[in-house]
């Protein structure tokens, strides 16, 4: 303790007990070492911690909620407190999740929290994942940490798939239902892993007590241990920031986490969790008393899967007819097939796309600069892309409220959808890449010239020019500051050979970097100063 | 504009160009608040405004129905389409047999007389009083049988919810949603909500199997069964969700929109504020 510092007797507490635990764990030394992790400021940093408190406002409200759930599918008659269910036959997991809704204090709000806080902590894990890509946040040293986000991304899509197939409703039960076809499509394995699955033919009495195992169990246990090494290893590579002054790829510029940041992001997690509850205070999600127990027979006009599995969904909706057939004795459903091999080799591509993305540039330096979009046009392109064909597929999911609510036919806006499914991609992708283009133009131009002051100018010869007004030197680093690529050079290699795989890097690299503005020069800023 | 005021106001007076340009600038979500306050009262008074308009739905009144009446106000607005005799014309059908519950249901609705050929008849505000619906309906019904108005011992909403959820949930949701929120059907057509529907036209939708509604007959659902029906139904009009606002009833959909517009929205801005710069 400094000398300098009168102490007091609080003081002195804190540094005996301080001291008293740090003798015994040897704590200060990782206390130094992640006190001092710097976090640098900018709104977009914060979509991963929103993640992380929702998942936390999970836990808690799942813990209550085990409390009192019964994962079993026997059958007993409701007597419970809402009437137009009184009498009626269902299973016992239904039976507890009507008792949490109805009949346990504060039971609905723990739900609605629940749900609630499921559906933004993937929707803030897609903002997340978006913002990481469009600012190539996932370039070396951080690819092992996209893949472990990817992970945890996946996980968080099963966990939410599994919660919503517990209270064995009408609508769980059809979810379950579409999942069991999607098994049974593929091709030989299918039926076994579905019996598997559904412990005989679907829906057997299992199924629910199983996937209440892996929800509250095997998948947050794995959740939580990669979300560990996620934060681990954000803690090692440091946090990215975007260009700026006194900010380079060596150093990072920001707030340490103790003291401020830790205030500031303790506040920021009452702030989220503030807004779920009071979401959940106000706002009914699954309602699952009106939609009533689980029986094979019905399926409710509009019942949709949870946001995040809706893009599947919807690749099951834009299958067209007719693509099933009988061959070799086995059922052939391609209507199945088809997006279940597109879907996983979007999710795929998604998983490795840093590792594509690096061999192509054969950049192996390490990169700490967030890029803005428009300085990497061909990958912001090709993200665009990826979120246009994702947004289809999405939007797919609905096209029965798409088309009562805008009063359309369904046929009419499924094939509309089926048509931009394979048209939206592209129109996205290049439009993306010149409007990445045309800023970047702008910021070379801003860059050299200024910008326009708006004041005309006479000159004594009766010419009028505006007079553009010089960026300052900080303004400026932010718009030149960033790294430039050039398509890849094919050389032969020590035998004198060019391989194919050289070949096709280079053809890559020159899709990626073709289309380039080549980056100011000194000698253009210094000429463009004496002007 | 805002770069051009506030470079020539440093020059007059600050030393610092960036301090006067933050200093002289309305907050960058000052327009946006203000579009959403903007947006969310005038929806907000618009849904009032029309929840109250609709509330107020007139009462089923059956009187001394008189089929001479009911003859002239068919020449006069029914007879272009279902012809003179309601025999049916190459562009109405004909009107033998659907009884007064029929005429009830499609004129008391405001689906007749149709304003326009469509995918299928929507509904308008009714043209008709009761009166004179009633009418109308003595004179098709004294055609030839068919079914008629139902008793109002089966409108009463006083039957079983439980049974009617669970008829309901088998025979009618899966065109018109578990909560009777609707949905989509072929070609443009759809099956229409069931909120605020009165009891008798319940009932005469599942007797006479309007448009492209099935004809649910007493063999198929008893009157009893169809009373719990509308028991059931009445009770989802008059409970509201124990969950807060229902957010439409539509599932799923609904609840994605609300978390990422509203959701995460207010999440996002929230981060904003905290990683601006003080002023």
């Amino acid at each position: 303790m400094s000398t300098a510092v009168p102490t007091t007797r609080g003081s002195r507490f804190t540094g005996a007990a301080a001291n008293y635990i740090d003798e015994r764990t040897s704590i200060s030394g990782l206390v130094k070492e992640l006190g001092r992790k710097i976090f640098p400021d900018h709104w977009s940093f914060m979509l991963g911690e929103v993640a992380l408190y929702s998942f936390v406002t999970i836990l808690l409200s799942g813990t209550f909620l085990t409390f009192f759930f019964q994962p079993s599918m026997a059958t007993v008659t409701y007597e419970g407190s809402y009437i137009p269910l009184k009498g009626i036959d269902m299973s016992a997991a239904y039976q507890s999740a009507l008792d949490i809704s109805f009949d346990i204090r504060g039971g609905l709000l723990f739900r609605q929290i629940h749900h609630w806080a499921a559906l933004l902590f993937i929707a803030a894990i897609g903002l997340h994942m978006v913002r990481i890509y469009f600012t190539g946040a996932f370039r070396k040293p951080r690819e092992i940490n996209w893949v472990i986000g990817f992970v945890l991304f996946i996980l968080a899509l099963a966990e939410g798939f599994t919660g919503y197939s517990l209270p064995d409703d009408l609508l769980s039960g059809n979810g379950l239902r579409i999942i069991d076809g999607l098994i049974k499509g593929l091709p030989i394995v299918g039926t076994w892993i579905s019996y598997l699955l559904f412990g005989g033919e679907f829906p057997g009495n299992d199924i629910v007590a199983r996937l209440f195992s892996l929800h509250i169990l095997l998948l947050p246990a794995i959740l939580v241990a990669a979300l560990g090494v996620h934060l681990l290893l954000m803690v090692i590579n440091k946090h990215t920031q975007f260009a700026g002054p006194g900010r380079t790829n060596e150093n990072v510029v920001g707030v340490p986490i103790l003291p401020v940041f830790a205030a500031k992001a303790g506040g920021f997690f009452f702030v989220v969790f503030g807004i779920i509850v009071l979401i959940a205070a106000f706002f009914t999600i699954n309602p699952i008393w009106v939609y009533g127990p689980y029986d094979p027979s019905p399926v409710s006009a509009g019942t949709q899967p949870d946001w995040y599995i809706g893009f599947a969904d919807g690749a099951l909706r834009l299958m067209p007819p007719g693509l099933e057939f009988v061959w070799l004795n086995h059922t052939w459903s391609f209507n199945i097939i088809i997006p279940v091999v597109v879907l996983g080799l979007f999710i795929v591509t998604v998983a490795i796309y840093p590792f594509v993305e690096a061999w192509i540039t054969g950049d192996k330096r390490e990169h700490h600069i967030a890029e803005r979009p428009r300085n990497a046009p061909t990958r912001t392109a090709i993200g665009a892309a990826g979120v246009t064909f994702y947004c289809v597929l999405w939007a797919a999911a609905g096209s029965d409220l798409i088309s009562t609510h805008f009063m359309l036919t369904i046929e009419g806006v499924t094939h509309t959808l089926q048509a931009l499914v394979f048209v939206g991609p592209f129109v996205a992708y290049h439009l993306a890449k010149r409007i990445a283009l045309g800023l970047q133009k702008k910021d070379r131009e801003i860059a050299l010239h200024g910008f326009e002051s708006g004041r005309i100018v006479r000159l004594p010869g009766g010419e009028y020019v505006e007079i553009h007004e010089q960026l300052s030197e900080y303004e400026r680093w932010r718009l030149v500051s960033f790294v430039d690529y050039k398509p890849l050079m094919l050389r032969p290699d020590s035998r004198g050979r060019i391989s194919f795989a050289q070949r096709m890097r280079a053809g890559l690299s020159r899709w990626f970097f073709e289309d380039r503005i080549s980056p100011i020069s000194r000698t253009q800023i210094e000429e463009s100063d004496h002007h | 504009m805002g770069i051009r005021k506030t470079t020539r106001m440093a020059k007059n007076s600050s030393p610092s160009a960036t301090a006067g340009r933050k200093a002289n600038r309305r907050h960058p979500l000052a327009t946006v608040a203000l579009i959403v306050i903007g947006l969310v009262s005038t929806g907000g008074a618009y849904a009032l405004f029309s929840s109250t308009a609709s509330a107020d739905t007139p009462a089923a009144v059956s009187g001394a129905a008189s089929a001479a009446q009911g003859e002239k106000l068919f020449a006069a607005n029914c007879a272009t389409c279902h012809g003179m005799n309601a025999q049916g014309t190459s562009v109405g059908p004909s009107l033998y047999g659907v009884g007064a519950a029929s005429v009830s249901f499609q004129v008391g609705t405001g689906r007749m007389p149709l304003a326009q050929q469509g995918p299928q008849a929507e509904q308008k505000p009714a043209q008709f009083t009761d009166a004179q619906v009633a009418d109308l309906a003595a004179w098709v019904a004294s055609l030839a049988p068919g079914p008629g108005i139902p008793d109002s011992k089966y409108l009463q909403g006083n039957g079983n919810s439980a049974t009617g959820a669970e008829l309901f949930r088998v025979n009618c949701a899966m065109c018109h949603n578990v909560a009777g929120a609707g949905g989509a059907l072929t070609e443009g057509k759809f099956a229409p909500a069931l909120t605020g529907v009165t009891a008798a036209h319940i009932y005469e939708a599942m007797v006479t199997g309007p448009q492209n509604m099935p004809v649910f007959n007493d063999a198929n659902l008893t009157p009893s069964q169809k009373s719990d029906i509308i028991t059931y139904l009445k009770y989802l009009d008059t409970n509201p969700s124990p969950g807060g606002i229902d957010l439409g009833n539509l599932g799923p959909v609904s609840e994605g929109l609300f978390i990422w517009i509203f959701g995460l929205g207010a999440v996002v801005g929230v981060t904003i504020w905290i990683a601006a710069k003080a002023n």
